[in-house]
């Protein structure tokens, strides 16, 4: 088990070397150049060239990618052209939002996918059935931003049942330890604040939750569907073990495990989706800063935010796939 | 969503056509099962006989029909402003029998900015899976047919581009790409070469093991004879639903990044996902301008979804078992 994490971990230098070096040459490719792309469109031929003096934009290209190497294992990823500020800094702000968003994203899906696709296959061609089937193709097939529109529309402009922007009223003055809001309103006994940032969650977290939960709904169906039909079930009806112990240890056992890979592969999508569900809600997340850094070509920004969700994304697979040797044993010899 | 593809079995003849639309159309149903047609021939049976594909086919038609025609079915040229006189800060007009669906904030006519939309759409879809499917191919192949180092340089390439979640990867190739529509092209594109190389060396190490290929070369053909004419045309099933997929996806992500505000263009300009972007300030005035591009990703998204996920289970060994 050790070991298989000490590989991991080691497969994950290269990777990180050759996206930094990818990045590096991206900012380069950039139309206009670096420095313009560092100082703006507007930026002025003389400032141009102060920067690449500045910068050793105007050296040879491995000195310089030295150079970024040693800056970027100092954690030094630039200022940001917008805010004026280190982007690491502006990452570690936002981070906490974005990974309480994802992680009632993802619980909603698994909840609501596994269960909806459980009962799909125990009922297999009931209506219930057709409603997993239908709501597994919609989950996929409807834009997650649209899907966060039409959400926003009814139940926060229309109804006003939600918040429609932001991760809290401005009016509550919370205390903040993890800066998991939900969890610190909890966690203070200062309920109203929990609350309310239930409100603000609940939305943009069930739109970023339709895509994953098709997925798992439609791959547990399909699981439980071959595995209650597999031999090793008959036999263990017939050996007269209770129903509720043969759905517990034997079916559900069975058919999780394809799930949980599934589950494990949800983690890019989910950071992809979030960019999009946060620019609708207006959520102060990494996702929206992205976008609107898209939106006024904030470079370093860009390049500093991908490469550090590039390490967080590398670090989550890792350890999903160490829990998978925890819950198959098979895999644990590997 | 796209590791979890099964492979297609081998088609009972080695050098069976890779296009899925292939001759057999003058077939009659009552020919049999075993008469040596080919894997694709039977799988356009097997189709023909599932009201999914038909319902996939049949949105998919629709829509190729409304973006080819577009011309002469669209009531207003593309990005005409008929009707920027009655836009008022605070009313935008529903339908009316001038407007049938009604105007957007800029006084185009909706109805015809969908259906210009549809067009911008196809061409978008269409291309970027065509990029895709011939770099990853392109990619796939040369991981397959040789291993050693150029597999592995081939693979760690496909590994660095899928460390970074696919939207931003759209993103950062999109921003190389200049502010013009071809940029979305391009960045839609890239994104899908290494799923369809991962896709086609995967399926191609699977063929190489196999016994055709084994005589193919005891016969004395070279290893690119057998790679090209052999191995490559049967390892083709998965990638070609694959691409099916992607139509849909392409959709999707297309919208997605003009939504982002990638891609240029000027406001006025059709395109579903722009159009959602600029409904998004009239969202409680107008929602019916965010609602109506939404639906129509969607069902586009649908009608290719089915289609692929129906090829799917045509070609797949197991479904095939069962009949």
């Amino acid at each position: 088990m050790l070991r298989l994490i000490a590989r991991r971990l080691a497969l994950l230098i290269p990777t990180l070397f050759g996206l930094s070096i990818l990045l590096f040459l991206w900012v380069r490719a950039l139309p206009g150049g670096p420095a313009r792309a560092l100082l703006g469109e507007r930026a002025t031929d003389a400032a141009i060239a102060e920067i690449n003096e500045l910068y050793g934009f105007n050296r040879p290209l491995h000195e310089q990618y030295a150079r970024y190497l040693g800056q970027l294992l100092q954690g030094n990823f630039g200022t940001s052209l917008t805010t004026r500020r280190p982007v690491l800094e502006e990452f570690s702000n936002r981070f906490p939002a974005t990974l309480e968003l994802t992680i009632w994203a993802i619980l909603i899906a698994i909840v609501l996918g596994i269960g909806l696709g459980y009962l799909a296959a125990r009922k297999h061609g009931s209506v219930l059935d057709s409603l997993a089937v239908v709501v597994s193709l919609l989950g996929v097939t409807v834009p997650v931003f649209f899907l966060a529109f039409i959400l926003k529309y009814v139940f926060a402009v229309r109804l006003g049942w939600f918040a429609s922007t932001g991760r809290q009223s401005s009016d509550i003055d919370a205390t903040h330890y993890t800066n998991l809001y939900v969890l610190d309103g909890v966690l203070t006994g200062e309920l109203d604040a929990a609350w309310d940032a239930i409100l603000h969650l609940a939305l943009p977290a069930i739109a970023l939750a339709s895509i994953p939960l098709a997925i798992i709904a439609r791959m547990t169906r399909a699981s439980v569907i071959e595995v209650q039909t597999s031999d090793y079930v008959r036999t263990a009806i017939a050996k007269g073990l209770r129903p509720t112990r043969v759905r517990n240890r034997v079916l559900l056992r069975n058919a999780l495990l394809p799930v949980s890979t599934t589950i494990g592969l949800q983690v890019g999508l989910l950071l992809s989706g979030a960019v999009l569900t946060e620019t609708v809600f207006s959520f102060p997340g990494i996702g929206g800063f992205l976008a609107s850094a898209i939106y006024s070509a904030d470079y370093p920004v860009l390049q500093g935010f991908i490469i550090i969700i590039a390490v967080v994304y590398a670090l989550v697979n890792l350890a999903v796939d160490i829990s998978y040797g925890l819950i198959d044993p098979r895999l644990r010899t590997r | 969503m796209t590791s979890t593809l099964p492979a297609a079995e081998p088609p009972s003849e080695p050098g069976a056509p890779p296009e899925p639309g292939g001759a057999d159309g003058a077939r009659s149903a009552k020919d049999s099962q075993h008469d040596g047609a080919s894997l694709w021939q039977q799988a356009l049976r097997r189709m023909r006989r599932n009201p999914i594909a038909i319902v996939g086919a049949v949105i998919v038609a629709a829509f190729v029909l409304v973006a080819v025609l577009a011309p002469w079915i669209a009531p207003y040229p593309a990005q005409a402003t008929p009707g920027r006189d009655l836009i008022r800060p605070t009313l935008i007009p529903g339908p009316s029998a001038e407007f049938p669906l009604g105007l957007d904030r800029f006084g185009s006519d909706v109805l015809s900015q969908l259906i210009w939309g549809a067009r911008a759409s196809l061409i978008i879809g269409v291309v970027s899976t065509l990029l895709g499917l011939f770099g990853g191919v392109a990619l796939g192949l040369l991981a397959g047919a040789f291993s050693g180092w150029v597999d592995t340089l081939a693979m760690r390439l496909v590994d660095l581009m899928l460390a970074i979640p696919s939207l931003l990867l759209a993103v950062s190739i999109a921003a190389i790409a200049g502010q013009n529509n071809s940029s979305i092209i391009i960045a839609i594109g890239v994104v899908q070469i290494p799923i369809f190389a991962r896709l086609l060396r995967g399926s191609m190490l699977q063929q190489r093991n196999q016994d055709y290929v084994l005589a193919a070369r005891s016969l004395g053909l070279t290893r690119g004879t057998v790679t090209m004419s052999h191995v490559l045309p049967n390892s083709l099933g998965p990638v070609i639903v694959q691409a099916t997929l992607v139509l849909a996806t392409a959709v999707i992500e297309a919208a997605a990044l003009s939504f982002l505000g990638l891609g240029g263009g000027r406001p006025t300009e059709a395109e579903w996902g722009r159009m959602l972007t600029g409904a998004q300030a009239e969202l409680a005035l107008a929602p019916q301008l965010a609602i109506l591009p939404g639906l129509c990703i969607s069902i586009t998204a649908l009608g290719f979804t089915l289609l692929g996920e129906s090829l799917r289970e045509a070609l797949d060994p197991r479904m095939r078992r069962r009949r």
